[in-house]
Order: structure tokens, then C-alpha cells, then sequence
């Protein structure tokens, strides 16, 4: 029986890949796999589906969010895995778990009342822009980072940290050159999953990043991600337009299964050393 | 003379004292041997000569501890450098994440040998005091994970001595160890006690008198007898 739940799920995953591929791969074939990925002119109306700006901005907006997430995060895991008292750590932990049960809805409606405004003020452009989108998409993948790595941390064996502190080490330097790198494979993966959230995620993006379907200029222009392009337009898409969409869902699911291998390749390898 | 000066010493885990009323003077450059049965307060009592106490956030104490004459409580007395000169090797081996070398020469690094071509030198020699050399010469790269727990127990005290201490402290070392390792070891220990003063809380009477001129029993954290010139 157990089997037969396990086949569904797994069928599930198969049925949805056959159909974004049976769906979307007539439309890269018309189209030519170059102009669809590199093109930058997506004009749906007129026949012209170029997704290169799309590309270009998911990968904008995930890298901004993972230059912001990912020190903020293993900083934060490592200042709850060594130097928080019990007491904060207790405090830290639930607060550190409800941040990810916040709905994204909720963290776009706070990007675009809190964090647009502040950059139309201050740096200019009209606010909506990729550097809105990498603060509240770093925000939004801390908590997977700092659990995962958190964990990863304090599982390791003490008697790393024992014997580093027998060599005269310095807490810093035990942390920095033995710990870290003990627990890096638990690090990378919980990196990954924070990117591959900050990549699929959908509905803040559409509400902070603006939307426009140019290629960004700078961190204060406008883009639409891949997701959103999707999350926009299924509405109304008809015939080849649908079709475009599908395609845009499988240049993301081929994105988010690269990630995935590098993270496996990653800890893999970390397993190694062990 | 006294390397070591234990005065009036008490050490508490939160309310729970693990060290009552402790004194005791352990001479330079001899092997001094602290028994007592499970529980009776020797790793704390080692744990505290390299202030490797003060990790646990409930530990206090009262009195005082001398090295060469000056407090190791002493405000000004930098823990790292303390924990340098005053090697410690656990009951467990604790290698660290990284190859045989590296274990042995991370502890140097740090200090910033001024020569770093001096390194592998070091390296060989403190491998050779801790018998282990022959073992792992040719394999130096290997991670030290893949030693075995002998050798692992080995290499922690190569890594020590690579720092070259003023005092070794042992802590059931030889406890998981097959007798080849523990002879290998307890020989490397009498050759050593010329450069150094050991303290070792053996894993039975037996280690105690093959290799120490002076035994310390203890019992539930007090003081119970010191013979010199041990013999069962």
C-alpha cells in the first residue's frame, strides 16, 4: 500500500514534466532554442518570444537575494549554533520558523508599502527594481539558510571543536577554519534550497519587481522573472502563447534541476572528506 | 621544582562540586599519575590546568592554580596562549576534518612560524616523538579520519607536541587503544618527560606504575594520597 503511495507521488512529478514538455517543446522548436533563450523581444501579440530578459532577471534578482541571504544566514546560524545563550536561542528558533510561515502575498505586500518606496526616495528609478526584489527574496530564503545550516553546525562532533580549542585556537578560529568547513555540505544544501526558493518564488516577485519585459540596465530597473512571466499571463494565453509559457515553465524546471545537481555534487563531495 | 601548584582548589559544576579543598604541588619534568575511580574529579582536575573548565557556562571555582609560579586565573593570562603551553590530549581522539599533515601543522600555522619551510620539519619530528612516522610518512594527504583510533590517539599528541609545551596533559588516552599502541605511546611519554612535565590520569593502576614516579589518588573530587616512587 505504502508502494502504491509512493508511485503516486512520484507519477505526479512525471505527469507534470510530460506535460510542460509535450506542451511547451513544439513552441522552442518553431521558435529556435537561440532566439527563445537569447532573444530579449517578448511580444506574445506579435508572434515574438524571446525569454533572454526573463533569464537575465530571475538570475539578477536570485543572485541579488543570495548576496544578501546567504552572509546574513550563516552568520545568523552561526551566532545560534555557538554564542546564543538558551534563552535567546529559544526566542531566535520559533521567531526563526515563523518567518518562514509568513505567506509570500504578505511579504510582497510589505516589499511594495516598505521597501519600494524606500528606494524610489533614496536611490531613485521607479522603486520596482531588482534591488527590492534581492532584499525581500534574501529575507524570504533566511529561514531555510539558518535552520539548515544551523543544524548542520551543531550536529557536528564535539571533539572537533574540543581538539581545535587544545591547539590554542581562538573560538573565531575554530568556528571559521574547522567548524565551517566540517559542516559545509549541510551549508551548501541549505543554500541551495534558499536559492531554489528565491527562484520559484512567484507572487512577491510579480508585486515588487515591476514587471517590465526589458532587459535590466541596472539594479534599479524594472524585470520580470520567469515565474512571474508565467504567473502573469496564464490568464488570458491562448494557442501559441500558452505554448510560450510552457516553455518559459521548462527553461525554469531545467534552472532549478541544475541547481539541484550542483547542491547533490556538492554535498557529495563534502561527504568525502568526512 | 614545583611546575605546578595546586592551592585550596575548588571547582563547582552549578551547585555540584566536582573538586573539594585540592592541593597539590606536581614537580617539573616527571610523570605524574592522578587516579581515582569514574567520576572522582581527575579529567576536571586536568580539564582545569588548561582552563578547558571555563567552556561549561556553570563551572566556577575558588583558590588557585600555579604554572611556574603565576596564577593561570591571572585576568591577564591570554586562554590561548595558556592552552598552547600547556597541551592537552583527550580520551577520545579529536582529529580534525582535515589530512594528517594539516592536523599536525594547523597549530603552527597559527602561531605564524616565521619560516614556513620549518613546517614539514617540525611536522616529522613530532610525528617520530608520538611513534607514529613510519606509520603515516607516505601517506601524510590522507584525511585523518581514515586512521585508525590508535593512530588518531597518536597523531593528537604529535599535534601537541608540534606546539611544544611546557606541560602534557593526558586524559585516559590510552583508554580505546590495543597494548601495541599503549606500549608505543607510554614509550614516546618517558622520552618525552625530559623536555616537559606530563600529567596523566592513566586508565589503570597497572599504566600507573609502568610509567609514572608519582601517583595522586583521588576520590569524589578530594585529595586521598600522593606516593612518590610508586611501585605495585
Amino acid at each position: 500500500m505504502f508502494l502504491i503511495f509512493a508511485l503516486t507521488s512520484i507519477s505526479v512529478l512525471a505527469v507534470i514534466t510530460g506535460f510542460i514538455f509535450m506542451q511547451g517543446f513544439p513552441l522552442i522548436a518553431d521558435v529556435g532554442l537561440r532566439d527563445f533563450l537569447f532573444g530579449t523581444t517578448w511580444e506574445p501579440t506579435r508572434g515574438q518570444f524571446g525569454i533572454g530578459a526573463m533569464i537575465a532577471g530571475s538570475l539578477a534578482v536570485t543572485f541579488g537575494a543570495a548576496l544578501i541571504g546567504i552572509p546574513v544566514g550563516i552568520c545568523c546560524s552561526i551566532f545560534m549554533a555557538e554564542f546564543a545563550p538558551g534563552i535567546v536561542r529559544k526566542i531566535f528558533r520559533p521567531a526563526i520558523q515563523l518567518l518562514a510561515g509568513i505567506p509570500s502575498v504578505v511579504y510582497g505586500f510589505w516589499g511594495i508599502m516598505f521597501v519600494v518606496p524606500f528606494i524610489r526616495n533614496y536611490f531613485g528609478g521607479p522603486g520596482l527594481s531588482i534591488l527590492a526584489g534581492s532584499i525581500v527574496l534574501g529575507i524570504m530564503m533566511l529561514p531555510t539558510i539558518i535552520s539548515i545550516s544551523e543544524v548542520a553546525i551543531v550536529s557536528l562532533s564535539h571533539t572537533y571543536k574540543e581538539g581545535a580549542l587544545a591547539l590554542g585556537m581562538t573560538h573565531w578560529q575554530t568556528i571559521l577554519a574547522v567548524q565551517l568547513p566540517a559542516a559545509k555540505s549541510g551549508i551548501v544544501a541549505g543554500v541551495i534550497l534558499g536559492l531554489g526558493r528565491a527562484l520559484g518564488e512567484t507572487m512577491a516577485v510579480i508585486m515588487i519587481l515591476g514587471n517590465a519585459t526589458a532587459l535590466p540596465e541596472s539594479i534599479l530597473s524594472p524585470v520580470r522573472t520567469l515565474t512571474a512571466n508565467i504567473g502573469l499571463e496564464m490568464g488570458y494565453a491562448t494557442g501559441v502563447h500558452r505554448q510560450a509559457l510552457f516553455a518559459t515553465g521548462i527553461v525554469l524546471f531545467i534552472i532549478i534541476m541544475l541547481l539541484n545537481i550542483i547542491a547533490q555534487h556538492l554535498t557529495n563531495r563534502g561527504d568525502m572528506i568526512e | 621544582m614545583n611546575k605546578i601548584e595546586i592551592k585550596d582548589f575548588n571547582f563547582f559544576y552549578g551547585k555540584n562540586r566536582v573538586i573539594r579543598n585540592f592541593n597539590l604541588n606536581i614537580e617539573a619534568n616527571k610523570i605524574t599519575s592522578i587516579f581515582g575511580p569514574a567520576n572522582s574529579g581527575t579529567t576536571t582536575l586536568l580539564c582545569c590546568l588548561n582552563r578547558f573548565c571555563d567552556l561549561n557556562n556553570e563551572a566556577r571555582y575558588s583558590g588557585d592554580i600555579l604554572i611556574d609560579g603565576k596564577s593561570i586565573f591571572a585576568p591577564k593570562v591570554s586562554v590561548t596562549a595558556l592552552r598552547r603551553r600547556v597541551g592537552m590530549v583527550f580520551e577520545v581522539p579529536t582529529p580534525l576534518p582535515m589530512s594528517i599533515f594539516d592536523n599536525v601543522s594547523y597549530g603552527l600555522r597559527l602561531l605564524h612560524v616565521k619560516r614556513k619551510q620549518r613546517i614539514p620539519e617540525i611536522v616529522e619530528m613530532s610525528l617520530r616523538q608520538a611513534a607514529l612516522w613510519d606509520e603515516v610518512k607516505n601517506r601524510l594527504n590522507f584525511p585523518a579520519a581514515s586512521l585508525s583510533g590508535g593512530q588518531q590517539q597518536r597523531m593528537c599528541i604529535a599535534r601537541i607536541l608540534a606546539l611544544e609545551p611546557d606541560v602534557l596533559l593526558i586524559d585516559r588516552a590510552c583508554s580505546g587503544l590495543d597494548p601495541i599502541s599503549t606500549a608505543k605511546i607510554e614509550g614516546s611519554l618517558m622520552r618525552l618527560k625530559k623536555q616537559m612535565t606530563i600529567v596523566i590520569s592513566p586508565h589503570n593502576i597497572q599504566q600507573a606504575n609502568r610509567i609514572s614516579e608519582c601517583v595522586v589518588f583521588m576520590q569524589k573530587g578530594e585529595w586521598v594520597e600522593k606516593i612518590t616512587d610508586f611501585r605495585i
